[in-house]
């Protein structure tokens, strides 16, 4: 049976730097990490799954439909979102307005039930409220709905960016360092947010973390960048061990420190 | 209570007052401070919008018909309310800098004018036009739909375009209508050049109303139906996409937001409500040229709009009102005033006012205070006279 989620031999230059090289990839359910040094290319596999950048090389298929060369709205429309490694709220708009501003892509009103506001406008309207709220809820944002995102704490906001993400009724959830900042206590809390939505929804996630603890205590498979090149993938333990993996973070023993360029 | 009986005091009184001395500009400026005191004032909402509906629908037509100058005022706020909302919807909402929003104006004006003068005969022959009068309405819909598809057809080519990139094509774009106007002359007479086109007709008034009170009347039930419209569009999924495309962009693109759908969407509704307006002008004016859609007045409803708050239909209604109302009543005031002291040859510490040099003539200063008044209020006020709810936010950052 074919994956969820899959990319063949997605090569991606910029220039003459190759940022990422034939990497192979694939999701079925549970929580795929992605883990790898600074300038490994993480983030910028991410942004061609949803369609930021485009790929020179390689196919990805989501549902066995190919996906590459399709919008970033369209693909969301498909069931991918993602959250932002350097928090992307819009920062002058409400909790609740950013969650609903996620949910654009389920919205089938045209301009003509916006003027009118029909009955159609305004049931839609009021579910949409409700489920932005409940959503708030299940990731612990309860009653900050009309507080403006820049002014919630920093660790409220990486949850408020997650409720914005879960509001397009994603099947594969794209996380780019979610904990990064967070305490560990938070980021545990976090990482039990996640279990539970993969556990109620379904739902599929890729995982970019630079938090081991929370790599190996989270995921299902874990698939190692390094240089844009995928060097391991298997269960968390297995690649705990991988020699080229310790490498690749600590450097060649009694090479001394490793020195990197480019990235 | 005590700010309802003043807001009631205040109406009343000031309109007595204007029509016990309808010459002075003051009184009038009066008046107008007393509906603006309403709007804004902490009453309760049936009183505010009765107070304004008896204001604007029964006192300003009375007031009229002593000072027709006052309606004609009037009339000019009314048609700059909308055209600032149209922008604000651009500007304020979707945060696409455009400096020649005047040039939708000028093609809703155009093409009632066209059609609605002897000029159309010249273009397609015969002696079919002008268009009966009643065909004003119908071409009401016509100047918002072509404005609005000037609208996409600017938005198409600057849809990649941000910030500094996007204010200069469509302030080259402004441009592009008014040469376009002032040169399809030839080969085929569309526009009549610099000349300019009359006489447009005017479609007949329901009760016999004065053209005054018609055009007053008409521009207003518009700004009230582009309030309604506006507000609408504002607190929608399409309101909340615009300001999504204002904050970020690309988060907005990755969290489903379709760029180029929303970005044409607003640049359309934006100008469909100058398309309206357009229309109504030509007929009010009779006479339109190339000259009413210079790059001055692109900047003059985008500092409506600053000047009001960008992102809040209260702030585009204030400012709309307060520049022009400032433009044709204050400055103009004002420099009447200084002439009248020059003539009667009044000596300011021994130097006679009326040796000051034509260089120095008062009307000449009008725009400089204007100017003066802007960067005053960019200073102590950036955010505007009316903030919207959010951006009072972002600033006190």
């Amino acid at each position: 049976m074919p994956s969820l989620f899959e990319c063949r031999g997605v090569t991606k230059r910029f220039g003459g730097l190759t940022a990422l090289h034939g990497v192979d990839f694939a999701v079925e359910r549970g929580v795929a990490s992605i883990i790898g040094p600074n300038g490994a290319g993480k983030t910028t596999l991410f942004n061609i799954f949803t369609g930021l950048y485009a790929a020179d090389e390689g196919s990805v298929t989501f549902r066995e439909r190919p996906i590459l060369g399709l919008r970033p709205d369209q693909i969301t429309a498909l069931g991918i979102c993602r959250t932002f490694q350097n928090i992307r709220l819009f920062a002058n708009m409400t909790a609740i307005e950013n969650v609903l501003v996620g949910m654009n892509s389920r919205i089938s009103l045209g301009l003509w039930d916006v003027l009118s506001r029909n009955p159609g406008f305004r049931r839609t309207e009021s579910e949409l409220a409700a489920r932005a709220v409940g959503l708030l809820d299940r990731v612990g944002l309860s009653g900050t709905a009309n507080v403006v995102a820049r002014n919630l704490p920093y660790g409220d906001r990486r949850r408020l960016e997650l409720a914005r993400a879960l509001a397009s009724e994603p099947a594969l959830l794209l996380l780019d360092e979610p904990t990064a900042g967070m305490t560990q206590g938070e980021a545990s809390a976090l990482m039990h947010l996640l279990r539970g939505l993969v556990a109620d929804l379904g739902l599929a996630i890729i995982l970019i973390e630079h938090n081991m603890r929370v790599v190996m205590e989270v995921s299902d498979r874990v698939t190692v960048l390094d240089h844009g090149e995928k060097i391991a993938e298997g269960p968390p333990r297995e690649v705990q061990s991988n020699a080229r993996v310790i490498e690749a973070y600590l450097g060649k023993r009694g090479a001394g420190p490793r020195t990197r360029s480019g990235a | 209570m005590i700010q309802s009986l003043i807001a009631v005091a205040l109406v009343a009184l000031s309109a007595l007052a204007v029509a016990t001395f309808p010459r002075s500009v003051l009184v009038f400026l009066l008046f107008q401070g007393s509906l603006l005191f309403v709007f804004k004032a902490r009453i309760p909402e049936r009183l505010r919008w009765a107070l304004l509906a008896i204001g604007l629908l029964v006192l300003m037509p009375v007031i009229g018909y002593f000072n027709s100058y006052y309606l004609e005022v009037a009339t000019q706020v009314g048609i700059f309310v909308a055209l600032a909302l149209g922008l604000n919807i651009v500007v304020g909402l979707a945060g696409l800098l455009d400096l020649g929003y005047v040039a939708f104006f000028a093609v809703g004006a155009y093409s009632w004018a066209i059609f609605g003068s002897p000029h159309a005969n010249i273009i397609f022959g015969g002696d079919g036009f002008p268009l009966a009068g009643w065909w004003f309405y119908v071409f009401l819909f016509v100047g918002l739909g072509t404005a609005a598809l000037t609208g996409i057809l600017l938005g198409l080519p600057v849809l990649r375009l941000h910030g500094d990139y996007l204010a200069i094509v469509t302030l080259g774009f402004g441009e592009v209508i008014r040469v376009l106007a002032n040169n399809l002359d030839k080969p085929i007479n569309f526009t009549n050049g610099p000349k300019g086109i009359t006489p447009i007709s005017r479609p007949p008034t329901p009760f016999g109303l004065p053209y005054g009170e018609y055009f007053y009347f008409l521009a207003l039930l518009i700004v009230v139906a582009v309030i309604i419209v506006n507000r609408r569009l504002e607190d929608s999924h399409i309101g909340r996409a615009w300001e999504a495309i204002r904050e970020d962009e690309l988060a907005a693109r990755a969290m489903g937001v379709p760029l180029v759908r929303m970005k044409l969407m607003a640049f359309a509704c934006g100008a469909s409500f100058a398309g309206v307006m357009g229309v109504l002008f030509s007929a009010k004016q009779v006479f339109i040229n190339p000259e009413s859609f210079t790059f001055l007045e692109s900047i003059g409803v985008l500092a409506m709009v600053i000047l009001g708050g960008m992102g809040s239909i209260p702030g585009a209604i204030v400012g709309a009102t307060v520049v022009t109302v400032l433009n044709l009543q204050v400055l103009k005031g004002f420099s009447l005033w200084l002439n009248e002291l020059k003539n009667a040859g009044v000596t300011v510490f021994g130097f006679s006012l009326a040796d000051l040099p034509t260089q120095f003539e008062p009307a000449k200063y009008e725009r400089m205070v204007f100017g003066i008044i802007l960067v005053l209020m960019m200073i102590f006020r950036p955010q505007g006279i009316f903030p919207a709810r959010r951006r009072q936010r972002e600033l006190a950052h």
